[in-house]
């Protein structure tokens, strides 16, 4: 084809050469040596003070008697090892339901302009400024036996689970109704040929309805049973996933919002759907982002105190989380075993940081990005 | 395959984007959409894609109605002002992902892309990602990867615009060219007239939501429809005068005769082109405007000289020939006559 021969190649875009090696003191704008030096050690000494030597001393205090010891304080007694379980099953919990919703709220945000958009911003970092002590009180002043729901609960609490376990199938099925429909209408077979607006209401409502029957003819949930979620594992996840409700999104609109939409109109023009453009475009793009997120929202779910604290109720062996146990055992003079436990936490910390630094460089950044151009002109 | 557009308005808050637009692009031809930035040209281009939703209006492609089909099932090709190259994917993941999503066998799409690389002249350089390429290069890429599903309309959203000026220049040329082998009809916005003018069939000249006028470059170029595309067109002397007896009259002098004929004595615009400007040394009855030289700049292939009429202290740009230039001997600080040979006129009611 002739219009090949038009082009003639640019040459290729040489890489820039090093920057020059800037020698000592070539800045005119240094300041004198003795307010460097002194500024420098006056952040190493306090950061030594108040970070370094604590964190050696938790692991001098935990290993003070050996290994085997160690050992033995973080297995041996049954309440510390349940106390380990129960964190490994609210922290992942509390994660999940954070992750879904961080990353529906970052595309809505990011990418929809609809009312309330700046109430939910803000709604978002509401966990951040409240004290972990009050959203505690607030979940035992809702769930707890004096609270609102709280004469419900006790009576018959499995009552709202037919209902809850069947709006959530239905919600799942209403998802995947979209996910899957054909875009074209033509193309659109069996039940996406009706209007969406008469399937959706009817088929949910029936399946809702027959969901809930089927599960309380069934009796697939005991009945006039209380249902325990202050001083149990319900309450401990909801205010864990409470407190760290905004790690996700707060991660992910910033990035979303740099990244823009353009790429994803370009695959949606191309011919993808919305789950392909998801996939295919929208993942790559925020997964660091994503991935560090998730971190920062482990560390702070793994170590929460306060809002755990209020709605635990402190059993041992049954409620106790691990930040709980260790201000147990601290309470109760063992401290070989108290700094066992921080010393794991410690150590989950060390490593959240770690995997954080070298994240940072791997998320796009907001100056690289293209601009996206706003409509209109 | 040919586009209508009926009757589309858009609004953003309170900014009308288009208000009412109609267009009919024919099958085949090569469209400009050219206005200043806020004219609502990119809008008009988004809403054929199907990438924004038009308050209300119809969108046509060959008769059908397509206002309500989605992005993907329009078949309508799209190249994003920033390319929007998916910066996770190679050149060749990113020009074959059309065919990819379509669930196109793996051996047509390795080979319909390798066709399209040997196209752009960019196959030495198939497996590396955006950010290594240069800007041209990355345009090439994108328009490859909307070319690759071949769709029936190809759109262009200020292809050139992020360019410096010698790949710019090349790519006008090799688009023109690609259109003239593929011949799919095309429409690209631009806020360039000359780059309107050379690549396109046909120009549509755009101003706050509203076409101004429709044409062949050279009609609209020719035969403005209205001062604002008079203006917009390059640069453009506007005097203050009137008409009398079918003549443009500014400050006494009839500067010449416009091509419509206008009621007499109307207060008028009087809209005269720096190369339509006639400089001489002496006064020709009352048809020339006594003015003064203030600056030469002779570099280019035109003269360029600015002057100022002694009456009005109005500036006047001219551009004469060289030799012209040579003939009447130009310095600054010499007295002239000024006059026209051509002259648009407009009923005062503008507004620039």
């Amino acid at each position: 084809m002739s219009a090949e021969a038009v082009f003639v190649e640019p040459p290729e875009p040489q890489p820039a050469p090093p920057p020059p090696v800037r020698k000592r003191f070539a800045n005119p704008r240094h300041d004198p040596a003795w307010v460097r030096w002194g500024l420098t050690s006056f952040a190493v000494i306090v950061v030594g003070i108040l970070v370094v030597v604590p964190v050696v001393n938790i692991f001098y205090e935990a290993l003070k008697e050996g290994v085997r010891v160690y050992w033995d304080n973080l297995v041996a007694d049954p309440d510390t090892r349940h106390s380990i379980l129960l964190t490994a099953t609210v922290v992942p919990i509390a994660l999940v339901a954070n992750i879904v919703f961080g990353v529906a709220a970052a595309w809505a945000i990011a990418r929809f302009n609809f009312p309330g958009r700046t109430l939910l911003t803000a709604l978002i970092d509401l966990p951040f400024a409240v004290s972990p002590v009050v959203a505690g009180l607030m979940f035992v002043l809702i769930f707890g036996l004096q609270g609102y729901l709280g004469p419900f609960l006790r009576d018959d609490g499995f009552a709202v689970m037919p209902y809850l376990t069947s709006a959530g199938g239905v919600f799942v099925l209403v998802v995947l109704y979209f996910l899957y429909r054909p875009a074209n209408s033509a193309a659109r077979r069996g039940l996406w040929r009706r209007p969406a607006w008469l399937v959706l209401p009817t088929a949910g409502a029936v399946l809702f309805v027959l969901g809930v029957v089927v599960q309380q003819r069934l009796g697939v949930w005991p009945r006039n049973e209380s249902l325990k979620i202050i001083f149990a594992t319900p309450g401990l996840v909801l205010a864990t996933a409470f407190v760290t409700f905004p790690f996700v999104a707060r991660e992910l609109i910033p990035i979303m919002e740099a990244v823009g939409s353009d790429e994803e109109l370009a695959a949606l023009n191309l011919g993808a759907n919305g789950w392909q453009m998801f996939w295919h475009i929208t993942t790559p793009n925020i997964k660091w982002g994503l991935v560090y997120g998730i971190i920062l929202c482990n560390a702070r779910a793994i170590g929460e105190f306060g809002a755990v604290y209020v709605v635990s109720g402190h059993i041992a062996g049954q409620t106790d989380t691990m930040p709980l146990r260790i201000e147990k055992l601290f309470q109760e003079y063992n401290l070989p075993g108290c700094f066992a436990v921080a010393s794991v936490l410690t150590l989950l910390a060390l490593l959240t940081l770690v995997a954080k630094t070298r994240l940072e460089r791997k998320i796009p950044s907001v100056t690289h990005a293209p601009t996206g151009e706003k409509a209109g002109a | 395959m040919s586009i209508q557009i009926k009757n589309v308005s858009k609004r953003f808050g309170t900014f009308d984007a288009l208000d009412n637009v109609s267009l009919d692009v024919p099958d085949g031809t090569l469209l400009a959409l050219l206005g200043p930035s806020g004219s609502g040209k990119t809008t008009l281009l988004r809403i054929i894609a199907g990438l924004e939703v038009a308050d209300s209006g119809t969108v046509m492609r060959e008769g059908e109605d397509i206002t309500q089909q989605s992005a993907r099932d329009r078949k309508i090709g799209f190249v994003f002002q920033h390319y929007a190259l998916f910066r996770h994917m190679t050149v060749e993941d990113n020009i074959g992902y059309g065919l990819r999503v379509r669930k196109r066998p793996k051996e047509l799409i390795r080979e319909r892309v390798g066709e399209l690389l040997k196209l752009i002249r960019l196959d030495a350089l198939a497996k590396r990602y955006p950010a290594q390429l240069s800007g041209g290069q990355r345009q090439r890429v994108a328009l490859a990867r909307a070319l690759a599903a071949e769709p029936k309309v190809l759109l262009l959203d200020e292809p050139f615009g992020a360019l410096d000026a010698k790949v710019r220049q090349e790519l006008r040329v090799w688009l023109r060219k690609l259109h003239q082998e593929i011949h799919v009809t095309s429409v690209f916005v631009t806020h360039d007239q000359e780059e309107a003018f050379e690549v396109a069939d046909q120009v549509v000249v755009m101003n706050q939501g509203r076409i101004e006028q429709f044409g062949t470059p050279a009609e609209v170029f020719e035969r403005p429809a209205n001062p604002f595309v008079m203006d917009f067109l390059g640069n453009v002397n506007v005097f203050h005068g009137r008409v009398e007896q079918g003549k443009a009259v500014v400050a006494g002098a009839a500067l010449g005769s416009p091509d419509d004929a206008h009621e007499e004595s109307e207060a008028a615009a009087v809209y005269v082109r720096p190369h339509e400007v006639v400089i001489q040394h002496e006064q020709s009855g009352n048809a020339s405007l006594p003015a003064e030289v203030l600056h030469v700049n002779p570099a280019g292939s035109r003269v360029k000289i600015e002057l100022r009429a002694t009456d009005s202290d109005q500036l006047i740009n001219a551009e004469l020939t060289t030799e012209r230039f040579a003939e009447l001997a130009l310095k600054s600080g010499d007295m002239v006559f000024v006059s026209a040979s051509r002259v648009r006129v407009f009923a005062t009611n503008y507004v620039i």
